[in-house]
């Protein structure tokens, strides 16, 4: 009974083969369920463009890696997931990019609705400048939740699985803003995982803290595969090593290898990705 | 070379070229000019604080002969040294100012004596110095304190009387204009509101039609009730008028002219010569109470400016009141909805040049507007039983208020737009990607961030609008309001009524009072009074600005 503009939840049938274009290997289990699929999608900015025919499968419950240097076009994808680019003027694209089946630039298509089920973490921790519980509370009364219990109930298991609830839970009052970087990042996990996405774009989340809080990040990042569809976007290789599970490498806004990330960083098939991931350019 | 480079040159051409290259000399005239600055405003300050602050402080009365053999008795106010040439020839005479009070007698409060025609100054101290409902200041002796039934009093014992009588008949005659305000007003009020249904029931029967005779009978009998109370009040306070002007002084001039003062009039009776310290800050804060709390006598010149103090903060609250919605919702437009282009650009400039109208044309604006258009059309609206006397086509504290709204709208739209551009662009896209609508976005996001900058928008637009005089002389501030705004008739505010300001009373009193030389210092006084105002004013949206900035860092919103 849901009308078109609400985006369906991924039906449970089979996704479409996989368009021979793509540069990927199948991964280890060839038959993985693919949560969000680009195909053939470019971008650009006004006169530039930024993505060139890109095409990948997202798969359902692993942590996905977008490597590659600056500029590449890796964070502009991301973006694409969401429509954050929607915010950008001068944007133009075509291509699809599917979730659960559904085209997300369909006209038709609830923006809101589209975000609520594919959340975010940005770059630069932006807590709201509330209270902690109100950070966290924020996704849920915008879409009209008014109850306490059920709101209490929320914000102490997305802090719990954001593994921030032992430091917060006695000053779930007090701003957001006296926390840590690195908990202010958590926090950002935690809001976002509150609204149960199905997917969660985090761009460069830890290019701003430092070693032991990335380690914190990165150790959340792998337990919350288990619930939730991964992608993040990094400089770091070696972070892309340890948390995902795939890894796509971009240059100059071309998708160059998209493989499972042992693949990638062991014998890449492609002579750039090679001399990318062993640093001698980049 | 032997000399380090650490070391400074003593080159002064060198040295010259370093202090020049350190830009010394822009950090120096920066600073000069931010002194300067500090300066001319604590000047302007300071004067206004001096002279204001002196003005109620009972000073020392000077008695003098003059050559003439004629007496002199006043205040010295002022002293102007005299000039000679070269030759030793007077160009200007040594005077001195004197305020001699008694204005019925000579017929001017001040007078320029050159210093050389007089001598024998003195002070004595059983000068006495009335300050009286009319005719300004008082100055000369007591002579005796009788009654209407032929009572007399001379001496000291007739100075205790006076003290002691004169609160007595003062209460007496304020009871008795309370009654003629307040009792006869309200039967009057009603009498006018009989009469109105009358004129209404006429109108809508028609030029030839009648009144039903019900209606006519009920207003008749009602009007007759009315009257006969008005009759009984009136007759009621001739009464207590009677009794209150049954004591009167008599006192002598320094020439020997003889006055008789009824004590009902004399609004403080003291000897400024005799009195102790404590005696004069006891008069200073009375007198200081009576400005801040009283009415305005004597064309302006004497008295409080209550009217006034109510009606400045009534017409800026009134003012911010709708300034700020206002202004606000417009630079949301501007900043958030409106596409950013050519016609965009040229309303922020539009708006910036706002700011550098003259504020008269604005009040021009807000009579032909608000006044004559709108409120013409309310009046042919809703009122047209009252026709051809204007309720609301006249000036008023609404159109007022809203013409000062207009002109400070500027202010709280430039710093909106200011405010609404300095909340990160992270806070909007993590309440964007989290499903959050542009609307609820600018609703919980970026509205509660950029407060205080708004606030800070309003509290200027306060200040300039309780300062602003131009505007307003000419949509509905009047030297002296009969009513306030805000009485207890239905419905309580008085939108539609003119009323008095600060800014105005201080042109008012200074530049168009019979007698300027004798309000002088009231004019400082009442300047202080608005600067304080203002302040307050701002203080209180200062704080209100703190303390939703603290609520906002950690509250629900």
């Amino acid at each position: 009974m849901s009308s078109a503009a609400v985006l369906e939840k991924p039906p449970v049938t089979a996704p479409a083969p996989l368009p021979p274009s793509l540069p990927g290997r199948p991964t280890a289990g060839a038959a993985a369920p693919i949560t969000l699929r680009v195909d053939r999608l470019n971008l650009s900015y006004g006169t530039k463009q930024a993505l060139f025919d890109v095409s990948l499968d997202i798969i359902e419950r692993k942590v996905t890696a977008f490597i590659g240097p600056s500029g590449c076009g890796k964070s502009t994808l991301l973006r694409c997931f969401n429509r954050m680019n929607d915010l950008v003027d001068g944007v133009r694209l075509d291509g699809r990019v599917l979730l659960g089946g559904q085209d997300i630039f369909a006209p038709a298509v609830d923006v809101i609705e589209l975000r609520k089920r594919v959340g975010m973490v940005f770059q630069k921790s932006n807590p709201f400048p509330k209270s902690i519980y109100e950070n966290v509370a924020y996704g849920l009364r915008i879409a009209g939740v008014t109850s306490k219990s059920q709101l209490d109930e929320v914000v102490e298991r997305s802090l719990q699985r954001a593994a921030l609830w032992d430091e917060a839970k006695d000053r779930l009052h007090d701003s957001a803003l006296g926390l840590s970087g690195g908990q202010q990042q958590r926090l950002c996990i935690a809001r976002a995982i509150a609204v149960e996405p199905e997917v969660i774009l985090m761009d460069e989340p830890c290019s701003a803290l430092d070693p032991i809080a990335t380690a914190k990040i990165e150790e959340l990042i792998v337990t919350l595969r288990e619930q939730f569809t991964i992608v993040i976007v990094t400089h770091n290789m070696q972070q892309a090593a340890r948390v995902s599970d795939r890894t796509a490498f971009f240059y100059l806004g071309k998708l160059i290898e998209y493989a499972d990330t042992g693949d990638i960083f062991t014998r890449p098939a492609n002579p750039q990705t090679e001399a990318y991931v062993s640093g001698r350019f980049g | 070379m032997s000399e380090s480079h650490l070391t400074q040159s003593t080159n002064p051409g060198t040295r010259l070229r370093q202090i020049f290259r350190r830009g010394d000399h822009l950090l120096w005239m920066s600073g000069g000019a931010m002194g300067l600055a500090m300066l001319l405003i604590a000047g302007l300050l300071g004067l206004v604080f001096v002279s204001g602050f002196t003005y109620f402080w009972p000073h020392e009365v000077t008695a003098a002969d003059r050559a003439d053999g004629t007496k002199l008795l006043g205040r010295i106010t002022d002293q102007q040294p005299g000039h000679r040439d070269a030759g030793g020839q007077v160009i200007k005479t040594a005077q001195i100012q004197f305020r001699i009070g008694n204005r019925e007698l000579y017929g001017f409060d001040f007078v320029w004596v050159p210093t050389a025609e007089l001598g024998n100054f003195r002070t004595l101290p059983d000068v006495v110095q009335l300050e009286r409902q009319e005719y300004g200041d008082f100055l000369g002796f007591l002579k005796r304190v009788e009654s209407a039934d032929g009572a007399r009093v001379e001496g000291p014992a007739g100075w205790d009387l006076l003290l002691s009588r004169q609160p007595v008949a003062r209460e007496l005659a304020a009871r008795a204009s309370r009654l003629q305000r307040d009792d006869i007003g309200a039967v009057n009020y009603q009498i006018q509101k009989a009469k109105l249904r009358l004129t209404v029931a006429q109108r809508r029967a028609g030029p030839n039609g009648r009144v039903p005779s019900e209606l006519q009978g009920a207003v008749d009998a009602e009007l007759s009730r009315l009257n006969a109370d008005y009759e009984r009040l009136r007759a009621e306070s001739a009464a207590l008028l009677k009794q209150a002007t049954a004591w009167q002084a008599v006192f002598t001039t320094i020439d020997g002219q003889e006055k008789k003062v009824p004590l009902a009039s004399i609004v403080r009776a003291f000897r400024p010569n005799a009195m102790t310290v404590t005696e004069k800050v006891r008069h200073y804060l009375s007198r200081a109470a009576e400005f801040v709390y009283g009415e305005p006598r004597e064309s302006n010149t004497e008295g409080g400016v209550f009217p006034a103090i109510f009606g400045t903060v009534m017409m800026t609250i009134l003012m911010s009141l709708v300034v700020t919605p206002f202004g606000i919702v417009a630079a949301f437009y501007l900043r958030e909805y409106a596409k950013q282009g050519p016609v965009v650009r040229i309303v922020r400039i539009a708006i910036n040049n706002l700011a550098g109208v003259p504020s008269i044309v604005f009040g021009v604006f807000g009579l032909g507007f608000f006044v004559y258009f709108i409120g013409g059309g309310i009046d042919r609206m809703f009122f047209p039983e009252m026709l051809p006397t204007p309720t609301f086509g006249t000036g008023g504290i609404l159109w007022a208020s809203l013409t000062l709204a207009l002109l400070t709208v500027p202010v709280v739209i430039v710093a909106t737009e200011e405010s609404i551009a300095a909340v990160p662009r992270g806070a909007r896209e993590g309440s964007l990607a989290l499903g959050a609508s542009k609307f609820q976005t600018i609703l919980k996001i970026v509205l509660p961030a950029s407060v205080p900058g708004i606030l800070t928008g309003v509290i200027l637009a306060m200040a300039r609008g309780a300062g602003e005089v131009a505007p307003l002389m000419i949509t509905g501030v009047v030297k002296l309001a009969p009513e306030m705004p805000f009485d207890a008739h239905f419905p309580f505010l008085h939108l539609d009524r003119k009323f008095m300001h600060l800014g105005f009373h201080i042109y008012d009193v200074g530049f168009q009072s019979p007698n300027i030389e004798a309000a002088k210092p009231m004019v400082f006084t009442t300047t202080l009074l608005l600067i304080g105002i203002v302040i307050l004013l701002n203080l209180a949206a200062i704080r209100l600005r703190d303390r939703i900035r603290k609520k906002y860092q950690t509250g629900v919103f």
